[in-house]
C-alpha cells in the first residue's frame, strides 16, 4: 500500500492544476462573454479583407 | 445639422493616454454582427480597440485621446446600420460582476474538493466492507481533512457571512442551519479521525457546499443577465437634449443637464427633462404624465414634464430643479407614503427557514438527551445528534425555491418580462384584482391611424410614405403604416402646415385641412391629418389605439377569475369606449394620482390582492402601493422604478405569461418544499436511530438535491 503515499498527492496535484486553470480562465475574462466566444470561432477575422 | 454632439461625459481615461467608452448596441441579430460592428468602429482612424460582448450586447471602444471625437464613432456605427447608445455602467452592476466572480471561485474550489474527497471516501466505504487496514483508513481521513478544511473555509464564506449577518440582527435564515451543519460535520469528523473512528463526514460537508453554490451561482447569473438587459434598455431610452451654450446649440446627454440650463425642444421631440417654458408656444401631449390624451396649449411660464411630446412649435425651456413643480412634489409625497405603508411580504424561503431551523435544532437536542437517557455514552449521543444535524442540513430545502426562481425568471425573460424585484414571482401569485391604467398601458404608447380600414390602401400608403419626410408627431404616427422606408424625393416641409412633394407630375400634400384644401368632416376626439393627391383626398384619423392583443389578454385574465378594473387619468369620453371594447365594466376616469391610490387602498381594505399595470408618472404612487405592479417599457422613468416587473414590446401578452409562469412557479415551490420534507421524514428517523453512515448521508443529500432541481426545471414550461 506504500504506493498510495505518492499516488494520492499526484491525484491531488492533477486536480489542483485543473482548479488553477479554471481560476486563471475566470480571471482573464473568458467567462464574461460565453455566447460571443461560440460565435467568434466562426469569424474569418484572421483573413485580410 | 451643424449642431455638435458632446459625449465627453461617457469617455473615461484608461490611464495609458487612451479614452474608453461603453455603448449599448441596438440591432444585433446574429454572430456575423460581431465582425460588422467591430469592423465599422475599428475603421475609424484613431480607434485603438473595439470589442463587442455578444452576451450582453455591449461594445467597449477605446481611442487615443484627441484623435477622434466620440460622436464620430457613433456616426460610423449608424452608417453600418447599428445604433450605439453610450452609457455609464451602474455601480450595482460592477459590484454584481465582482460578486459573480467570487461565487464562481468558491464553486470551483468546492467542486475540486468534493471530487477529491469523494475519491478518498469511496475507497474508505468499499474498504470498510472488505479489508482496509485502520492505518490506511486514517491516512485517507487525514488526507480528506487536509483538503476539506481549507476548501470549506474558502468556499463556505458566502454562507457563513450571511448566517452571521442574520444572527447579529437576531433573525434566522436558511444559511444558519447550513453553516451550523457544515461546521459541526467538519469538527466532528476531525475529532473522529483523531480517534481512529470508522466514519468521517468530510465528503458530506463539501458536497453540501458544492450543491448550494451551484444554486446560488445560477440565481446570481440570472439576475445579472436581467440587470444587463434592463441597463441596455435604459441606455436605449436615454435622450439627448439641445442645450444652449451662449447662442450655440450643443447636443448633450440628459444626464449632464443642470437646473438653470436653457434647452431647445423642437416640434416632434420629447421633452427631455422637467422645465419651465421661457419662449415659444406649442401643444404638448402629456399622456405619459397624466393619462390625458387631449393636447394642452402651453406658453411662456408653463411647466412641462419629461417624456411629454412637443407637437407644434419650438420651445425654449429652463431646466428646473428636481421636485420643482407641484405635480412632482405631490407624486413624491404620495410615493413616500405608499412605499412606507407597503407591508413587506415575507418570502417563502425565509418563512420555511423560520419554521425549519428551530425544529431541526430541537430534534438534534432531543436526540442527544434521548440517547443519554437510553444509556449511551456522551460521545455516542453527541455523534448521533450531530448526524441528525448533518442529515437535516437543508440542502434540498435551500435549493427548492431558488432553483424554481431561476427557471421561472428565465422563462419570463424569454417572453419579454424583466423582473425588478426578486420576490415579484411570489407576489404575482394569489392576486385577484388587476387594475389597469388606460393610456400607454391598454393602448399603445404612441398614437396610430385608427380609420385605416375605411381608406383606400394605395392612398394610405402614399400618405404614409410622404409622412416619412415630416417630423410632426401626427406624421410620425402615420408613417408607421408605411411599407417602405424610402421617402419621396424632393418633399418639402412647410412648418406648421404640412409637407408636399411632386409625384408622377401631380402634387401631393399632407397636412392640415386648410393646407390640403379639404373640408374636415370627421367627428370624433381623434386628431385629423389630411392628404391630397390630385383630385383624390383622404382624411386620416389618428388616435390612441388598443394594444393589438389587449382584448384577448383581458378575456384570458377574466377566464382565470381575476377582477379587472380601469383607473384612468383621462376624460370619461375617452375611457368609456376602451372599457366597452374590452368588456371591462368597472372603470373610472379623470382620477388624480391621489384618487388612484385611494381606490387601490379601497381594494386592499376589502381583502383584495391588487396587481397594478400602469405607465404614467401619475401611476407611480399606485404602482408602489399595489401588491405587485408591472409597467410597459415605454413607461415614465419614475413609474418604471416602482414597478416589480417591466414588460417589452407592443403586446400585452407578457402580462398573461407573467401570471401563468408565476402560478406554475409557486406550485412548484410548494411541491419542492414538500419533496424536501418527505426526504427529511425518511432520513431523520434513520439518523435519530444512529444508523446514518457517510455513504447514506452522501446518497440522500445528492439524491434529494437532484430531485428538487429536476422538478424545478418544469417551471419553464414546454418550449415552443
Amino acid at each position: 500500500m506504500n504506493v498510495l503515499v505518492y499516488l494520492i498527492p499526484m491525484a491531488l496535484g492533477l486536480g489542483l492544476i485543473g482548479l488553477f486553470a479554471f481560476l486563471w480562465a475566470l480571471r482573464s475574462g473568458q467567462y464574461s462573454d460565453v455566447d460571443g466566444a461560440a460565435q467568434r470561432v466562426l469569424l474569418d477575422d484572421d483573413l485580410k479583407e | 445639422m451643424s449642431e455638435t454632439l458632446d459625449l465627453s461625459l461617457y469617455a473615461k481615461p484608461a490611464g495609458d493616454g487612451t479614452l474608453g467608452m461603453e455603448l449599448a448596441i441596438d440591432g444585433i441579430a446574429c454572430g456575423a454582427c460581431i465582425a460588422r460592428v467591430e469592423g465599422a468602429v475599428k475603421r475609424v482612424p484613431g480607434v485603438t480597440e473595439a470589442r463587442l460582448n455578444f452576451t450582453n450586447r455591449r461594445l467597449h471602444v477605446a481611442w487615443a485621446d484627441g484623435a477622434v471625437k466620440p460622436a464620430e464613432i457613433l456616426q460610423a456605427l449608424e452608417a453600418s446600420g447599428y445604433h450605439g447608445h453610450p452609457f455609464i455602467p451602474l455601480r450595482a452592476e460592477q459590484e454584481e460582476a465582482v460578486e459573480a466572480r467570487r461565487l464562481m471561485r468558491c464553486l470551483a474550489v468546492a467542486g475540486f474538493a468534493t471530487m477529491n474527497i469523494m475519491l478518498l471516501s469511496v475507497s474508505v466505504w468499499s474498504g470498510n466492507v472488505t479489508d482496509i487496514t485502520p492505518e490506511t483508513r486514517d491516512f485517507f481521513h487525514w488526507a480528506s481533512a487536509l483538503i476539506a478544511l481549507p476548501a470549506a473555509a474558502y468556499a463556505g464564506r458566502p454562507f457563513f457571512a450571511s448566517a452571521w449577518r442574520a444572527l447579529r440582527s437576531r433573525a434566522v435564515n436558511m444559511d444558519v442551519p447550513i453553516s451550523l451543519g457544515v461546521i459541526l460535520a467538519l469538527a466532528m469528523s476531525l475529532v473522529e479521525t483523531a480517534n481512529h473512528a470508522e466514519h468521517a463526514y468530510f465528503d458530506s460537508a463539501l458536497m453540501l457546499l458544492f450543491f448550494l453554490l451551484v444554486g446560488r451561482t445560477l440565481d446570481h447569473a440570472m439576475r445579472r443577465k436581467t440587470r444587463a438587459v434592463a441597463g441596455n434598455l435604459a441606455a436605449l431610452k436615454a435622450d439627448t437634449a439641445h442645450r444652449f451654450m451662449g447662442d450655440e446649440l450643443v447636443s448633450v446627454p440628459v444626464a449632464v443637464l443642470k437646473p438653470g440650463d436653457r434647452l431647445l425642444v423642437k416640434p416632434g421631440e420629447r421633452v427631455p427633462t422637467d422645465g419651465t417654458v421661457l419662449r415659444g408656444n406649442s401643444d404638448i401631449d402629456e399622456s405619459i404624465v397624466t393619462g390625458e390624451t387631449a393636447r394642452r396649449r402651453i406658453g411662456p411660464g408653463n411647466i412641462v414634464y419629461a417624456g411629454c411630446t412637443n407637437y407644434s412649435g419650438a420651445l425654449t425651456l429652463q431646466v428646473t430643479a428636481a421636485g420643482g413643480s407641484s405635480l412632482i412634489d405631490e407624486i413624491e409625497k404620495l410615493l413616500d407614503k405608499a412605499s412606507g405603508a407597503k407591508s413587506r411580504t415575507v418570502r417563502l424561503a425565509d418563512r420555511a427557514a423560520r419554521v425549519y431551523a428551530p425544529v431541526v435544532h430541537l430534534t438534534a437536542a432531543l436526540t442527544f438527551i434521548g440517547w443519554l437517557m437510553a444509556g449511551a455514552s456522551v460521545h455516542d449521543a453527541l455523534i448521533t445528534a450531530i448526524a441528525v444535524l448533518i442529515i437535516t442540513c437543508p440542502c434540498a430545502l435551500a435549493l427548492a425555491i431558488p432553483a424554481v426562481q431561476v427557471v421561472a425568471s428565465g422563462a419570463l425573460f424569454r417572453s419579454g418580462v424583466i423582473l425588478n424585484a426578486g420576490d415579484a414571482i411570489e407576489r404575482l401569485v394569489g392576486i385577484d384584482t388587476v387594475v389597469f391604467d388606460k393610456t400607454g398601458t391598454l393602448t399603445l404608447p404612441e398614437p396610430r391611424v385608427v380609420n385605416a380600414g375605411l381608406l383606400d390602401s394605395d392612398l394610405l400608403q402614399a400618405a404614409a410614405r410622404l409622412a416619412l419626410s415630416s417630423r410632426h408627431p401626427l406624421a410620425v404616427a402615420l408613417s408607421r403604416e408605411a411599407m417602405t422606408r424610402t421617402p419621396f424625393e424632393g418633399a418639402v416641409e412647410h412648418p406648421g402646415q404640412g409637407v408636399c412633394a411632386i409625384v408622377d407630375t401631380t402634387e401631393m400634400r399632407l397636412g392640415s385641412p386648410e393646407f390640403c384644401n379639404v373640408v374636415e368632416t370627421h367627428e370624433s376626439t381623434a386628431s385629423v391629418i389630411c392628404f391630397r393627391h390630385g383630385n383624390r383626398t383622404a382624411i386620416i384619423a389618428i388616435a390612441q389605439r388598443l394594444r393589438p392583443d389587449a382584448a384577448e389578454v383581458v378575456r384570458s385574465l377574466r377566464e382565470r377569475g381575476l377582477d379587472l378594473c380601469i383607473l384612468s387619468g383621462d376624460r370619461a369620453e375617452s375611457v368609456a369606449p376602451v372599457a366597452k371594447a374590452l368588456g371591462i365594466e368597472s372603470w373610472q376616469a379623470g382620477l388624480k394620482p391621489a384618487d388612484k391610490i385611494a381606490r387601490i387602498e379601497d381594494f386592499k381594505a376589502t381583502g383584495c390582492r391588487v396587481a397594478m399595470v400602469g405607465d404614467g408618472l401619475n401611476d407611480a404612487p399606485s404602482l408602489a402601493a399595489a401588491h405587485v405592479s408591472l409597467s410597459p417599457i415605454s413607461a415614465a422613468d419614475l413609474a418604471q422604478a416602482q414597478a416589480d416587473a417591466v414588460f417589452l414590446g407592443e403586446r400585452l401578452k407578457p402580462l398573461l405569461d407573467a401570471v401563468t409562469v408565476a402560478s406554475r412557479a409557486r406550485s412548484l415551490m410548494t411541491e419542492n418544499l414538500g419533496l424536501a420534507m418527505i426526504y427529511n421524514a425518511i432520513a431523520v428517523p434513520v439518523a435519530i436511530a444512529g444508523a446514518v453512515t457517510p455513504l447514506i448521508a452522501a446518497l440522500a443529500m445528492s439524491g434529494s438535491s437532484l430531485l428538487v432541481t429536476l422538478n424545478a426545471l418544469r417551471a419553464g414550461g414546454r418550449r415552443r
